[in-house]
This record gives structure tokens, sequence and C-alpha cells, in this order.
């Protein structure tokens, strides 16, 4: 067996146990946990695919962005576990006979000729020298512009409308105006006065005193 | 059968060997970067001692010189308690996903031509997905120590990291341009002609950009909203003690040397002399080993962090939004097309030599 086979198939098992803990954890903060750990997995099968900029994007964007988010929105969630288990049992034939059918489908595609090896030849292993990077970023953004300008306009027009949806602010609500603050200075803030001192003469000021002191006891 | 054998167990015996020596090497690279640590919480005890008109750590060896060993036999004889309610092995594992990825941005940090332990192409993405997976180390201890104040430090702390690798990314795009490259040590070499070829010229705004990123990634004041010890005790750590405690400290410390060693990498020439091309100049430090420019600039960079932690207040939470949203992310949006013209119309310092 040679090393690249002991590495894919010890992050295959972890990509299966993980993804089978997603759906079996009883906790939501851990299932999300067992997804992070998943894209992990997956990122590595890439890396051995010498899909290097993919694998580490999976990495940047999925695990170190998206994932973060999610586990942000779960951990905030309260969630009531004994109500969610209610009637497994009598959704269980349903969920299984659902699995199986999916199970079935996904066999079929992946054995069928389409997917064949004789249709997919094995990858040849790159030079050394040769850069992921470059290349996609070659076939970005000359062959596939047009698709790719479109995809990142879907993207866009999504999160204004993620934003336009849900953003329900007050329209008479008081907020800071940053730029305003950040001007303010001794000028516009403090004003000097010069005030005359008051002169008294000295024994009428320790009677004066005299008389607090009393008034204060 | 007995060929088979034979061929496997040479195989075996290179792979150990390949093992042994990048073994070898990370422990090379590790302990200096331990020990930079430890001395960097000295340094930075005494540097805002003298800010603050103190003396700083004085007590334990000569001058204090002493005081992280001290430190560090505390912290390892100190008992590490796991909170009652909390997720126990989230709770233990939180700190080890703190460090991990720390340490493991070190591999492609190149402390010399060729001296570097994983010469990867992409190199520069690496740095990027290790610093943003720290956050989970974060994120994890906030919700196992089942406590409140912990979970308030590890959702801003969340928020804040996100926010500000998005204006990191960018900054970093910068880099890429003008080097041509992901490989840091490209990076570097296409740096190459003395101080005024450096990037930080023509990406003096991704550098100011990168460098206060990397001061809110990094969790140091006056970012460090996620500890921010005078609301939230100490954030997403306040119920870590002994060693997982020294885990998270350690793994700051190691983050705030690796943000200095990027910047001096990326934008001031990474192991290359200053003086590279300026006649009698460049001759008589011929003889000073690029590592130590590398260290020099990188130290720079880090009496930067303990300078920004004595001078600046906490910033307020919107406020820190505000800068990484809408400061340093349009400046970054603006500055690259800028960059892009430059590098087109072959403009110094892009023109081919």
């Amino acid at each position: 067996m040679s090393f690249q086979l002991i590495v894919f198939y010890s992050y295959a098992a972890v990509l299966i146990f993980s993804a089978l803990m997603v759906v079996s954890s009883k906790h939501s903060v851990k299932s999300a946990l067992f997804l992070v750990m998943g894209f992990v997995a997956a990122s590595g099968i890439w890396m051995l695919l010498e899909a290097e900029f993919l694998a580490i994007s999976l990495i940047v964007v999925y695990v170190g962005a998206v994932m973060v988010l999610l586990l942000f929105v779960v951990m905030m969630l309260d969630v009531d576990y004994a109500a969610l288990r209610q009637g497994f049992v009598k959704k269980l034939p349903v969920a299984l006979l659902i699995s199986v059918l999916f199970l079935a489908v996904l066999y079929g595609i992946t054995s069928s000729e389409e997917f064949s090896a004789t249709q997919y030849v094995a990858p040849v292993a790159k030079a050394a020298d040769y850069s992921n990077v470059k290349a996609l970023g070659r076939v970005l953004y000359t062959e596939y512009i047009l698709a790719f300008e479109i995809a990142a306009v879907i993207l866009l027009v999504a999160i204004i409308a993620a934003i336009a949806l849900t953003f329900r602010g007050r329209k008479n609500r008081k907020t800071q105006n940053i730029s305003k603050q950040l001007e303010a200075n001794k000028e516009n803030r403090l004003k000097i006065v010069s005030i005359d001192p008051v002169v008294c003469d000295k024994e009428e000021d320790e009677e004066e005193m005299k008389t607090d002191e009393e008034a204060s006891s | 059968m007995n060929d088979i054998a034979l061929t496997t167990g040479i195989d075996l015996m290179a792979w150990i060997e390949t093992l042994f020596w990048i073994v070898i090497k990370i422990v090379a690279i590790l302990i200096p970067v331990i020990l930079a640590v430890a001395y960097a919480t000295y340094a930075e005890r005494k540097l805002i001692g003298y800010m603050q008109l103190r003396l700083g750590p004085n007590r334990v060896g000569p001058k204090g010189w002493l005081q992280p060993i001290a430190d560090t036999v505390k912290l390892i004889m100190k008992e590490i308690i796991v909170p009652q309610g909390s997720s126990k092995l989230l709770f233990v594992i939180a700190p080890v996903l703190f460090i991990g990825p720390s340490f493991a941005a070190w591999a492609v940090i190149p402390f010399d031509a060729g001296l570097v332990l994983a010469d990867i192409d992409a190199g520069l993405l690496y740095v990027l997905a290790m610093t943003s997976v720290g956050v989970y180390g974060v994120i994890i201890a906030g919700w196992a120590s089942n406590s409140k104040y912990a979970f308030l430090g590890a959702m801003r702390s969340a928020a804040q990291i996100i926010s500000y690798e998005l204006a990191m990314g960018f900054a970093l795009v910068g880099v890429l341009m003008c080097s041509q490259s992901m490989n840091l040590g490209d990076i570097v070499t296409s740096q190459s002609g003395g101080f005024l070829q450096w990037f930080w010229i023509p990406l003096f705004p991704l550098l100011v950009v990168y460098w206060i990123s990397g001061v809110a990634e990094t969790n140091r004041a006056p970012f460090d909203m996620a500890e921010g010890e005078s609301e939230i005790v100490a954030g997403f750590h306040v119920e870590y003690g002994g060693m997982a405690f020294s885990l998270f400290f350690l793994a700051e410390y190691a983050n705030m040397i690796l943000i200095s060693f990027l910047t001096a990498i990326m934008f001031f020439g990474g192991w290359l002399s200053p003086f590279e091309g300026y006649g009698w100049l460049d001759d008589i430090t011929a003889w000073v080993p690029g590592t130590f420019w590398l260290l020099i600039k990188a130290s720079c960079f880090l009496f930067g962090l303990f300078w920004l932690r004595a001078t600046f207040p906490r910033f307020r939470y919107d406020q820190i939004m505000r800068l990484g949203w809408k400061i340093f992310i349009p400046v970054t949006l603006i500055w690259l097309p800028i960059v892009a013209i430059w590098i087109k119309l072959n403009i110094w310092p892009f023109n081919p030599v």
C-alpha cells in the first residue's frame, strides 16, 4: 500500500465518520463541529488530487468563515432536544425508506457507465512547479469570464436581498453619527469664560467658614 | 515474496528517515518560537513598565530575566479545573485547537533563502487558512465553558476575526499581484534590490490595513474585545487555569510573532538586506546573515504591538466593526485597481530591471 493510499483511506474514514456524526450527534453544536471536521477531511482528499487551491479555499471559506457564522447561530439557539426526539420511532420507517432510496440512486449513478473508470482515466500527476492557482485563474478570467461574473452578480444580489428582507430598523431610531463624534475637539465642546475673582476681607471670610461649619455640624 | 518485503523495508527506512528529519526541523522551529514567546512576555512587561514609569518584573533572577521561567513553572504546577456542566471533551480540545494552527502556520515561514520547512506554492493561502482556523479554539472554548462571560467573549471574537480576515485577505491580494506568486520565498525574492524595492512603498495603504487587521486578528489591545478584562473578566478563557490557560497565552503570543514575521516577509523584504545594491553599505553588511535582518524587522513590528497596547484604550465594539467593514475593506478595494494599473504601466518599482 503506497503512502498516498494510506492518507486517502484515513481521510476517507474521518470524512465518513464525521458525516455520520453530523446526523447522529445529539447536540446541534457538536453536529456543526463534526461538519467542520468533515470539511477538513474533504480538503485533505482534494489535496491528494493536487487541487491545493480548492483544498485551501475550502478551509479558508467554509471552515474559517461560513461554519464560524453557522456555529455562531447554532450556539445561540435554545433548542428543546427532548421535543426534537419525540416521534422518532414513528418517523423512522419513512426516514429509512428515503435514505435507502437515496443510497440506491447514488449507487446506480456511480456504478453506471457514465462514471466508470473508462470514462474518467486517472489524472496524470503534474510536475512539481505546476501552479494550480495560476491555471485556475487563467481559465476563470478568460474562458469562463462571463459565467464567473454572472455568478458574482447573483451572489451580490443575494446579499442585498437578504439584507433588504431581514432589515427591520425603525425609521426614527437614534444612532451615533461617528464622523460627528470624531470631529469633536476642544473648540466645539469647551467654552472657557473668564470670571473676575471675588475679593473679600480676610476676617469676613473666616467668619463665613465658621458659620458654614456650624451649619454642617 | 521476500523481494517485496525487502523493497517495502527499504521504503520504510526512507520514510522513517524523512519523518525523522521533518520532526527535527519542526523542533528546530518550535523551540525558538516557544522561547521567543516566553521572552516576548518578559519584554512586553518590561517595555510597558518603562512606558508607564515603572520597573516591570525585577525580582526573579538578575533584572528579572528568569521571570518567564518562574511563570511557566507556576502555570505547569497549577491544577486544571474543568467546570461543572461544561462539555468536557470540547473544553479540553479547545486550547489544542487554538495553539495547533498558530504553530502550524510557521511551517511555511522562510527564515532565509531556502531555509523553510515546507516550501509550498500556496504558502500565502496556507497562512490565511491557518490564521482563520484558529478562531475555532476561541469559539469552542467559549461555548464549552458553559459560562456567560466566556460565551460573550467567544461571540465577540468570532465576529471580530471574521470581519478583519476579509480586509487581511484583500491586503494579501495586493502582495500576490506584486510578487505574482503565493510562495512566501518567491514573494521575498521578488522584492530584492534594496529597501526602495520592497513592497511597503507601492502597497503602503495595504500595509497599514494588514498590520492593524493583524492586531485585531490576534485579539490584542486595543482590539482585545474578546478578553476585555473590565467588561467580561477574561473573555473566552475565563474558566481555564494552569496549562490549559497557558496554551491560550502561548498561542496568542505565537500569533503576534507570526504576524510580525509575515509583515516583515510580505512588505519589508523578509531576509533581504536593506542595503542591497548600495555600494559600500552593501559591502560592509554582506556578512550579516539573512535571518538576522528578518529577526530585526520582525522585532520592530513586535515592539509596535507592545507599544500599541501601552498607548491606546480599548475600542468600542461598534467602532471596531465600523473600522473593519467601512474603512479597511473600501481602502483595499480602492487600492487594488490602482496597484493593478501601476503594475501594468511598468512604472517604478515594477519596471523590469
